[in-house]
């Protein structure tokens, strides 16, 4: 088949080869860096919204690397779910990209180290780069052992990441990261080395008629779930984020916690409930649920106590995990498609949502010089933009119509009670009660009119700075309203769903 | 048979050991290792899979690619641990450094 | 596509549009701010208007957007949201040009009036909202909008008053969105039809759906400030005046009676409450309500916070009128209370700013004489206040005659005690101010003295109060006449054939 055709899977490959491509060009040419990464960016935007198109028009495919065909070959996979998420990081990381320029740009001209910023700056491109490509790999695989080595490259790109900042503080988190990640990726590799044991094979497809319940499958699980728990920071495996989320460089902040938890998350879902369907347990699940409770409540609380913006910003990241995991137990009942949804809304609310909240804290700290909340007073009137942001991004946190946290929490309220399982609700909307707090903590900070009016005023930010944090908070609104479309996509291919919404072109 | 398990649970040991170590012990450089000796035991189950009994006498060549893959990988996530531990120590060093001075030039406390 | 679909975005972007406008321009643009804000409200009105007529005759204005399956936007223009949101918008060009002189130099007007803008379009949404579930969308934006206008000062004080309206009206909205979520699993779609659900479900679910009916009483309860969820209002007290005048009369407390209503009658429906037997509980609380915000309310001294307790009182005459659902009579006292209060109160409102702009006066110990300085103000006051008590041919008298008919009319005889009682106290709190105000003697120099000039205040707060004075007296004159509040709540009770 001509692999330029409009219905060729070999598309599929593109957001992973763009990213790399425009990567090693960043590295190696050190020149016009930002011209080469905002390419790639957009050609990624491009290129998945392509592969969106195709899916509507064509349904899932499967792209067979290098022509070999499973069990040998390593294929990839484009169906609802992972063209969501694929959506979900290009528009993160295209904004993402425009604010790292202006972030930089303004700590270069306005701070002595200039040099020092530079070579940050060099470093980061390339790097960045290299987590997209790998994070759009993880979406695209369909090879349980592929899926290892994405996890590791975004490992890799993410502690290099982390550590940029040069602080010491960073530099211990971001070792301590890079730890943990290795420590999860080995632990899921184990347990990618008992499922071969035991069935031979690693594509999923094929994987997910051969799983019988055993021994060795169930302790290859539990390795894989333990692996992936401990890189997606679920209580009490959380202990390595706010650090780490907290002292990187803002863009970074925002890559880590925006899109980086996610990844895996996305593939300990993928192995419950597409693969492993047959060994979960309802008490299992139950586990599962009760440590996202844990997870909402207790990261919350954390938030609510701390004295720093972008810690609460981080610990606001362990509460809202726990309402990806509160999904487990609800998916009892429910067809696994209601599961995707709840997870997907949420995932997709809390991207946005939390990338706008630390492109403002970033904002905030390039602002101030500091970002201690309580001498955040009178923000507003220097940065209207940022703070207007802030405001949106809380309300998607804590799940106030239209945002897509809304749609999130309806769908899990939905299922608790249908399932009759009423206390996951109580603590959904203890959870936002909680969200409420600890977003207007900061937010009445920013209006309080100060009474000696003279605010260290640094250079004025630029506008890259500003507007990407708003354009995200706009997105995770407006996300809401625009539901029906994550839900046809979500929909096409899978028959228990096309029934609601037929699938097709709209 | 026998040949497999025992390599596979000399696996299983060196990666229990490793990670025993990567939790007891605080120095950065022991903890690298304790990574290393864990990778190390989960290729040696690897390896250990490859091996098929007399009868069909092949060797599953699908781990052997897996244990290549996972080698490269754990050569350069060992690279970049070393050079953050390194980092670790020099800015921890350079910090204290850096407070002295800042002790004698208060004005300089702004960062 | 027809007109009668788009009138209603038509309507929410009427003002959406200048708020958002207003938040983009530069602080001294005021003269552009001006023009945007009062054509928005004006044509704002002018749509609402040809909803009514539209209403009126019959046609049928509805617009559905679905997001999810089971959750479904829908805005629907029936004759109860025409009530809330003729009285939201004609009272909303009043406070804007009241405010508009209130903030005359101030800071931060910009955000001010994008906010204001905002708010009044959320409180649109909730009239026109024709299910709960956007009901609900447009109740959480409220608070959110209300928020930076409450705190709008910026002081401590403010803030906490800020913090303490966003625990309690969250809070009400989380119990909110529980109850309407278990209420779509057992009965499904909640749209405003009119008639409430099928009773049926009575059979199946009767503890269940008696337990929802008191959630989201709860849920609406903390807006409309019913006892004991009324902490957050005295203390709001802090925002400046236009933001008391818009919480007390056009949006957040009305919003709260709205939804009572709407539950009542449109998503249980009154033959499926008798059945269920909770009105009891509802009126019980509304009428401890009414009494306990009078008896606070004679103990305050600080003039707005006086009137904020008489409002908890006189809101809740709305929720006691809807509670006795089998009596139309007493379902017209309550429907027509929404609005009849609605312009009382934001005359006093008003007024009570004029007195601390102008005189910097705060208190009602420093009121002596204080007709003689304003005389306008305060004959404005005077009738707002005969109102509240219920003189004739205020409005007020029209709303309690209605509710006392209603009350006799099932042989409730408490409930015109109730009146009377509540009547007794509202004299005993508004008849010592105006003597004060009308015969006392000035005791010194006035406190602050801000403002003098060719009026007795600024022309710009002069002119709402007199205007609402004057609805006051006229609607209540003119009752029985084709168009009348009355006339339009009678229409409503025919449409719901009680």
């Amino acid at each position: 088949m001509n692999p330029f055709q409009l219905a060729s899977p070999t598309w599929m490959i593109s957001p992973i080869i763009l990213p790399l491509i425009a990567g090693l060009l960043c590295f190696l040419l050190n020149r016009r860096t930002f011209a080469i990464a905002l390419a790639a960016a957009v050609a990624n935007l491009l290129a998945v919204c392509f592969l969106t198109y195709q899916l509507l028009l064509f349904g899932p495919m499967r792209c067979h690397m290098g022509g070999w065909q499973p069990p040998l070959g390593i294929t990839l996979r484009s169906d609802g779910p992972a063209v969501l998420m694929l959506l979900m990081t290009a528009v993160t990381g295209l904004a993402i990209t425009v604010y790292a320029r202006g972030y930089f740009s303004h700590r270069i001209l306005n701070l002595r180290q200039a040099t020092q910023h530079q070579e940050q700056q060099r470093y980061f491109w390339p790097l960045w780069m290299l987590l997209l490509a790998g994070l759009n790999g993880l979406f695209l695989s369909n090879d349980i052992f592929n899926l290892y080595v994405t996890l590791e490259i975004i490992a890799i790109a993410a502690a290099s990441l982390a550590a940029l900042s040069g602080k010491p503080a960073s530099q211990l988190a971001s070792f301590r990261y890079l730890l943990v990640s290795l420590l999860g990726s080995l632990t899921y590799l184990l347990g990618v080395v008992f499922l071969y044991r035991s069935c031979g094979i690693l594509d999923l497809d094929i994987l997910q008629h051969h799983v019988a319940n055993g021994p060795g499958i169930r302790a290859a699980l539990a390795l894989m779930s333990i692996g992936l728990l401990l890189k997606t920071a679920l209580v009490p495996l959380h202990f390595w984020l706010p650090p780490t989320h907290a002292n990187a460089l803002a863009p970074v902040s925002v890559i880590l916690s925006g899109l980086v938890v996610k990844g895996s998350f996305y593939l300990l879902f993928r192995l419950w409930f597409e693969i492993f369907t047959q060994l979960i347990t309802p008490s299992a699940l139950n586990f599962m649920g009760t440590l996202g409770a844990v997870a909402i409540l207790w990261g919350a609380v954390q938030a609510m106590r701390q004295h720093r913006l972008k810690l609460m910003v981080a610990y606001s990241t362990v509460s809202q995990l726990g309402y990806l995991f509160i999904a487990f137990p609800l998916s009892r009942i429910d067809e696994s498609i209601q599961v995707w949804s709840i997870v997907i809304f949420m995932a997709l609310g809390h991207a946005c949502a939390k990338s706008a909240l630390f492109m403002v804290a970033g904002a905030v700290f390039l602002h101030l010089g500091h970002d201690r909340i309580k001498d955040l007073n009178g923000v507003r009137a220097s940065l209207p933009i940022p703070v207007f942001a802030y405001g949106i991004a809380g309300v998607s946190l804590m799940g106030l119509p239209p945002s897509a946290g809304f749609i999130g929490k309806w769908l899990l309220l939905t299922s608790s009670l249908t399932s009759s399982q009423w206390w996951w609700a109580l603590v959904i909307i203890t959870g936002s009660l909680l969200a409420m707090i600890y977003v207007f903590r900061v937010m009445s900070r920013f209006f309080v009119i100060p009474e000696d009016y003279s605010v260290t005023t640094s250079a004025p930010l630029s506008p890259l700075l500003e507007w990407p944090a708003l354009i995200m908070a706009l997105i995770s609104l407006f996300l809401g309203l625009a539901a029906s479309w994550p839900m046809k996509i979500l929909a096409t291919g899978n028959t228990a769903l096309t029934q609601v919404f037929p699938g097709g072109l709209p | 048979m026998i040949t497999t398990l025992l390599y596979s649970m000399t696996g299983l040991l060196l990666f229990a050991m490793g990670l025993f170590t990567l939790f007891i012990h605080s120095h950065p450089l022991r903890k690298i290792l304790a990574v290393n000796v864990m990778s190390t035991g989960v290729f040696l189950i690897m390896v250990a899979t490859a091996y098929k009994p007399m009868p069909l006498g092949n060797i599953d060549p699908v781990p052997h690619a897996m244990v290549l893959t996972g080698i490269v990988v754990s050569v350069s996530v060992t690279a970049l641990a070393l050079l953050l531990a390194c980092r670790v120590q020099e800015t921890s060093n350079l910090d204290l450094l850096e407070r002295k001075k800042q002790a004698r030039i208060p004005e300089e406390s702004r960062r | 596509m027809n007109w009668e679909q788009w009138l209603l975005p038509a309507i929410l972007l009427s003002s959406f549009i200048p708020g958002i406008i207003i938040f983009a321009l530069p602080e001294e643009r005021h003269r552009l701010r001006t023009v945007l804000n009062l054509c928005g409200s004006i044509l704002k009105i002018v749509l609402i208007l040809v909803m009514d007529t539209g209403i009126y005759f019959g046609y049928n204005f509805e617009i559905r957007l679905s997001l999810i399956p089971g959750v479904e936007l829908l805005l629907n223009g029936d004759p109860l949201s025409a009530l809330f949101a003729t009285l939201s918008s004609v009272l909303w060009l009043l406070t804007t040009v009241y405010a508009i002189g209130y903030l005359e130099g101030s800071p931060n007007r910009s955000h001010f009036f994008g906010y204001f803008s905002l708010c009044v379009t959320v409180t649109i949404g909730i009239a026109l909202a024709g299910n709960l579930i956007t009901f609900l969308l447009f109740y959480e934006l409220l608070t959110l909008t209300t928020y930076p206008l409450i705190i709008h000062r910026g002081t401590e004080k403010s803030l906490r008053a800020g913090r303490n309206y966003l625990i309690y009206a969250f809070s009400g909205g989380a119990v909110f969105l529980f109850a309407v979520v278990a209420l779509q699993t057992i009965i499904g779609p909640t749209d405003f039809t009119g008639a409430g659900f099928s009773p049926s479900f009575i059979d199946t679910h009767a503890t269940a759906l008696a337990l929802i009916f008191i959630l989201l009483i709860i849920g609406v309860g903390v807006k409309a400030a019913l006892v004991p969820l009324h902490g957050w209002l005295p203390q709001a007290m802090v925002a400046p005046a236009p933001v008391s005048a818009l919480l007390h009369a056009v949006a957040v407390v009305k919003a709260g009676a709205f939804g009572i209503i709407r539950i009542v009658l449109d998503v249980y429906g009154p033959q499926n409450l008798l059945l269920l037997g909770v009105l009891p509980l509802l009126a019980a609380v509304a009428s401890i309500t009414i009494l306990y915000g009078s008896i606070r309310a004679l103990q305050q001294d600080d003039l707005k916070r006086r009137l904020a307790f008489s409002t908890i009182s006189q809101v809740s005459y709305i929720a006691l009128g809807i509670s006795l659902v089998d009596q139309p009579l007493a379902v017209i006292g309550g429907l027509v209370h929404l609005v009849h209060q609605g312009l009382m109160k934001i005359t006093l409102f008003f007024c009570a700013g004029n007195l601390a702009e102008t005189l910097g006066i705060h208190r009602i110990s420093e009121m002596d004489g204080v007709a003689r300085r304003m005389p306008f103000t305060m004959a404005a006051f005077s009738v707002g206040a005969l109102g509240m008590i219920g003189i004739p041919p205020t409005v007020g008298f029209v709303s309690k005659w209605y509710l006392g008919l209603g009350g006799l009319a099932a042989g409730n005889w408490w409930v015109v005690l109730i009146l009377a009682v509540s009547s007794l106290l509202n004299a005993c709190y508004f008849l010592p101010i105006l003597i004060r105000a009308w015969f006392g003697k000035q005791q010194g120099p006035w406190p602050d003295e801000l403002y003098s000039g060719r009026f007795e205040t600024r022309f710009m707060l002069l002119i709402p109060p007199l205007v609402t004075a004057f609805i006051v007296i006229a609607a209540g004159a003119v009752a029985n006449a084709q168009i009348s509040p009355l006339a339009w709540v009678r229409f409503i009770v025919r449409k719901y054939g009680l």
